[in-house]
């Protein structure tokens, strides 16, 4: 007699990692979102190597490594809290996870500040010719990047100081630190193109 | 062995019955103790929210096609008017700019906003039934694609009734699309509209590959996939890809004409060419990504009309694979005459010559199914097989302008023209509609007339030939394109009425199947739960299906789950429907491993939500602030987008980790 049955066996509800779906969403947005990045930089050697500009950058040598090499540094740091932010909260060390998460958005900020000092530093702005406007193009996308990380990482702090968020919220943490990590990785192929490029020419 | 299919199928042409065509249960039972509580769980909410609020799959699916049908009827307007225009020389009935306007729109409609969407919206409603499973992976993203592109379309059309629409083409080029030879709001308009509708396609295509990897009936591995699953995934990987190229260079160009940067200006030292390259980057997979779908539902549908299984399954599979991975290396050849080294020429030619290999697999497949099967001569059969053929006519133009030194002859003549209808509505619009008559029984529960439809191919494909087989010799004798007008004694005007009269008579026919479908919709024959006799899943549920799709979901073995006896695999084991996962607390279904499709996690699946329309209004808001130029309106559409979405991810009470399985049987 075919009937509705309960079995013994259990199956994981939504699941976490890559046993859930939206771990796969987020990779999806990764990609697209990595791809962006690629066509700005294929559009960065384009201009450098295709357009009527006789020297590369045409405004004086090289950017100055002064503010960016600090600020790599910090970001690569704040990917290192953010791990550590999601591995603490894993093993249920809330304070732990909430000051490594903090500390995160804090180095995100500094981030932030330092790429804005070395923007107000530029001789140029974003209309004096074809270099300010890729390199402002490109590096302002990846700040936006960054404040769109920034944003997502303070709502998940104040849902978790609220007490929304909580152990079994694993997917969110894995999520917003994914996507940090990936914003992170982006700025390694931005920081080679702009300064590292010019000097290898 | 002899089936109700045979006799249902020699009835089909018979005077209207009473009886539905095919009178047996369907494959997969829904015994009414478990429907109650399902219904329960999945039924949308009462008034406005269920309407704008639905998330099922087979709704938004719906939507997609009546909308995409509507720009498909504005699109056609356009060309129609463009048609009296051309139809005698000398003609002033447009001024070149309104030519200007009405061939960009014609383009950008048919191309953005018909092409995709109405294979989105077959792939929307056709998948979660076709791959076992009672939703798409993100019910809600889901919606929202539907209301992006809705706004999308709607927002690119704003600038249209002030005479000032995108006039640059379809694929926009600088200088000609700069402010400083196009300084109205028109190129703006194109430039935030692409952008906007990217970001519907964008979250439609991580949908598609998200539900592929994850949302299937247990056993549905990928080797048995149906083929549409192939090519929409596909289009959805080269979506994701591609459409950064083309939302990158819209804002490069907005920029340019706002605020003055140089990226494609050479005063400053910028490259007009890159706005070609990025373009073409995305344009050129696009255009397999509005062909591959179509191509898979040929692949899916023609074989149930042949009485047998596709012919080389793995190898067409591949082939819409490769076709998208050669797509992405030949975007040069729409730019063959812009002075590009020869070298790097030659290898685009090359690889575009070498595209006609994948594309002519499916095609050799097609002809082998119709072959070695046991054709019948339906409306669907008619349609899928001209598809065949149109593909072969456009495919053969395709492979001439592969070649430099002729493309150089015929590149913006009236033989681009022929050959991009052939190959566009050869092997989508015609696709398109065998598959609306192939799956209308299937979305309504009543099936289209058989004798009108024949009527109606015969007049559409006339149509179509009569309007585009002549612009071949338009082209060859040079008659350029985009231009609003020809002299008298230049030896065009009698061809192009002949083509004006093709196109009348091409859109008559699509007039009279849009009133086919209103007609069916209210009094066409009941048609049961598999009136075409079809293999896949999507026919083992009632016509229409319910709001869960499956009541108990099936467990797949097979490639042909309902074929299987015919096939007579003896040996092997055979899918089951009366019995597997219920799945019957709350609104939930299951998830499979990504390859081998085993069981592996229990989703609780979102109900109907205010979120994905408030989204796409909120963007709306932002992209209209873009277009004024207004920090104001554009920081109100960012705020709120950014509240809609924290309240999109909110976290919701952690439900338990583990589940017990209900099954039924």
């Amino acid at each position: 007699m075919a009937e509705p049955r309960t079995l013994e066996q259990t199956l994981p509800v939504h699941g976490q990692g890559l046993v859930g779906t939206p771990w796969w969403g987020m990779l999806c947005v990764i990609a697209t979102e990595g791809v962006l990045f690629a066509y700005l930089i294929f559009s960065y050697a384009y201009l450098a190597t295709q357009g009527p500009a006789a020297h590369w950058p045409p405004t004086g040598g090289p950017p100055s490594l002064a503010i960016a090499i600090p600020a790599t540094i910090v970001l690569l740091a704040s990917s290192g809290t953010a791990e550590w932010g999601k591995r603490a909260a894993r093993a249920r060390r809330v304070l732990t996870a909430r000051l490594a998460y903090g500390l995160t958005i804090i180095l995100g900020l500094l981030f932030i500040a330092l790429s804005m000092k070395e923007w107000s530093d530029k001789p140029f702005g974003l209309n004096e010719n074809s270099y300010s406007s890729i390199y402002f193009l490109l590096t302002g996308t990846h700040l936006t990047h960054v404040a769109a990380g920034i944003v997502a990482l303070v709502v998940a702090l104040v849902w978790s100081l609220q007490g929304r968020i909580h152990a079994g919220h694993e997917q969110h943490r894995t999520l917003v630190t994914l996507y940090w990590h990936f914003i992170d990785a982006v700025w390694l192929f931005v920081f080679a193109t702009i300064y590292l490029g010019p000097r290898l020419a | 062995m002899s089936t109700a299919y045979d006799d249902a199928a020699t009835q089909l042409g018979r005077a209207h019955s009473a009886e539905p065509v095919d009178q047996r249960e369907p494959a997969s039972p829904i015994p009414a103790e478990i429907a109650q509580t399902l219904e329960l769980a999945w039924a949308e909410a009462a008034g406005l929210k269920g309407w704008l609020g639905s998330v099922d799959h087979k709704v938004i699916g719906i939507r997609y096609l009546v909308t995409a049908f509507a720009f498909l009827v504005i699109g056609g307007l356009e060309a129609l008017t463009m048609r009296v225009q051309l139809a005698g020389p000398n003609s002033d009935l447009l001024s070149p700019e309104q030519y200007n306007q009405l061939f960009s729109m014609h383009g950008v409609t048919m191309i953005f906003l018909y092409a995709l969407p109405i294979l989105s919206g077959f792939s929307n409603y056709l998948w979660p039934l076709m791959l076992g499973n009672r939703d798409m992976a993100f019910p809600r993203l889901n919606a929202l694609s539907y209301w992006l592109f809705l706004a999308a379309g709607a927002f690119l059309y704003v600038s249209f009734p002030l005479g000032a629409a995108p006039n640059s083409g379809w694929f926009d080029y600088v200088p000609q699309a700069s402010a400083e030879f196009n300084p109205g709001p028109n190129i703006d308009v194109y430039c935030a509209g692409l952008i906007f509708l990217g970001i519907s396609t964008t979250v439609g295509s991580a949908n598609f590959i998200v539900t592929l990897l994850r949302m299937r009936a247990p056993g549905m591995s990928i080797n048995r996939l149906p083929i549409i699953v192939w090519g929409t995934l596909t289009a959805s990987v080269a979506n994701l890809f591609a459409i950064p190229a083309v939302s990158l260079a819209c804002l490069m160009l907005f920029m340019d004409r706002n605020l003055g940067t140089h990226f494609f200006e050479i005063g400053g030292g910028g490259q007009p060419l890159l706005w070609q390259h990025l373009f073409w980057m995305f344009g050129h997979p696009w255009v397999y990504a509005i062909v591959l779908p179509a191509m898979g539902m040929v692949s899916d549908a023609l074989p149930v009309h042949c009485r047998r299984p596709l012919v080389g399954y793995t190898l067409v599979a591949m082939a819409t694979v490769a076709t998208m991975v050669v797509g992405f290396g030949v975007w040069v050849h729409h730019m063959f005459a812009t002075g590009l080294p020869t070298l790097a020429m030659s290898f685009f030619s090359a690889a575009s010559f070498v595209i006609a290999i994948p594309s002519a697999i499916s095609v050799f497949a097609w002809i082998a199914t119709i072959g070695t099967g046991r054709a019948r001569i339906t409306t669907p059969f008619l349609f899928f097989t001209s598809v065949i053929l149109l593909f072969v006519i456009g495919g053969v133009s395709g492979v001439m302008t592969a070649s430099l030194a002729l493309d150089w002859q015929l590149t913006d003549t009236y033989f681009v023209v022929a050959h991009l209808h052939y190959v566009l509505i050869g092997i989508n619009l015609f696709a398109v509609v065998g598959a609306i008559y192939h799956w209308f029984p299937k979305m309504t529960g009543r099936m289209m007339d058989e004798r009108t439809g024949k009527w109606i191919f015969a007049l559409m494909f006339s149509g179509f030939n009569i309007a585009f087989l002549p612009m071949h010799l338009l082209g060859l004798l040079g008659m350029p394109r985009r231009v609003y007008t020809y002299g008298a004694g230049m030896g065009f005007s009698g061809t192009n009425l002949v083509i004006t009269i093709g196109a009348f008579l091409f859109a008559l026919a699509l007039l009279w199947f849009f009133i086919e479908i209103a007609r069916a919709r209210v009094s066409g024959r009941f048609a049961g739960p598999n009136p075409w006799d079809g293999p896949t899943l999507e026919w083992a549920t009632t016509s229409p299906p319910p709001v869960y799709n499956f009541g108990i979901i099936p467990l797949v073995a097979s490639r042909h789950p309902l074929w299987e006896e015919r096939l007579d695999e003896s040996n092997s084991d055979r899918s089951l429907f009366a019995e597997g996962f219920l799945l019957d607390r709350d609104k939930e279904t299951i998830a499979v491993t990504p390859l081998d499709g085993e069981p592996d996690v229990i989703l609780k699946m979102p109900c109907d939500s205010w979120l994905p329309a408030a989204l796409a209004l909120a963007l709306l808001v932002l992209f209209g602030g873009m277009l004024l130029m207004s920090p104001w309106i554009g920081g109100v559409g960012l705020l709120g987008v950014l509240v809609i979405l924290a309240l999109w991810f909110q976290p919701h009470s952690a439900p338990a980790d583990e589940e017990e399985v209900r099954v039924y049987g």
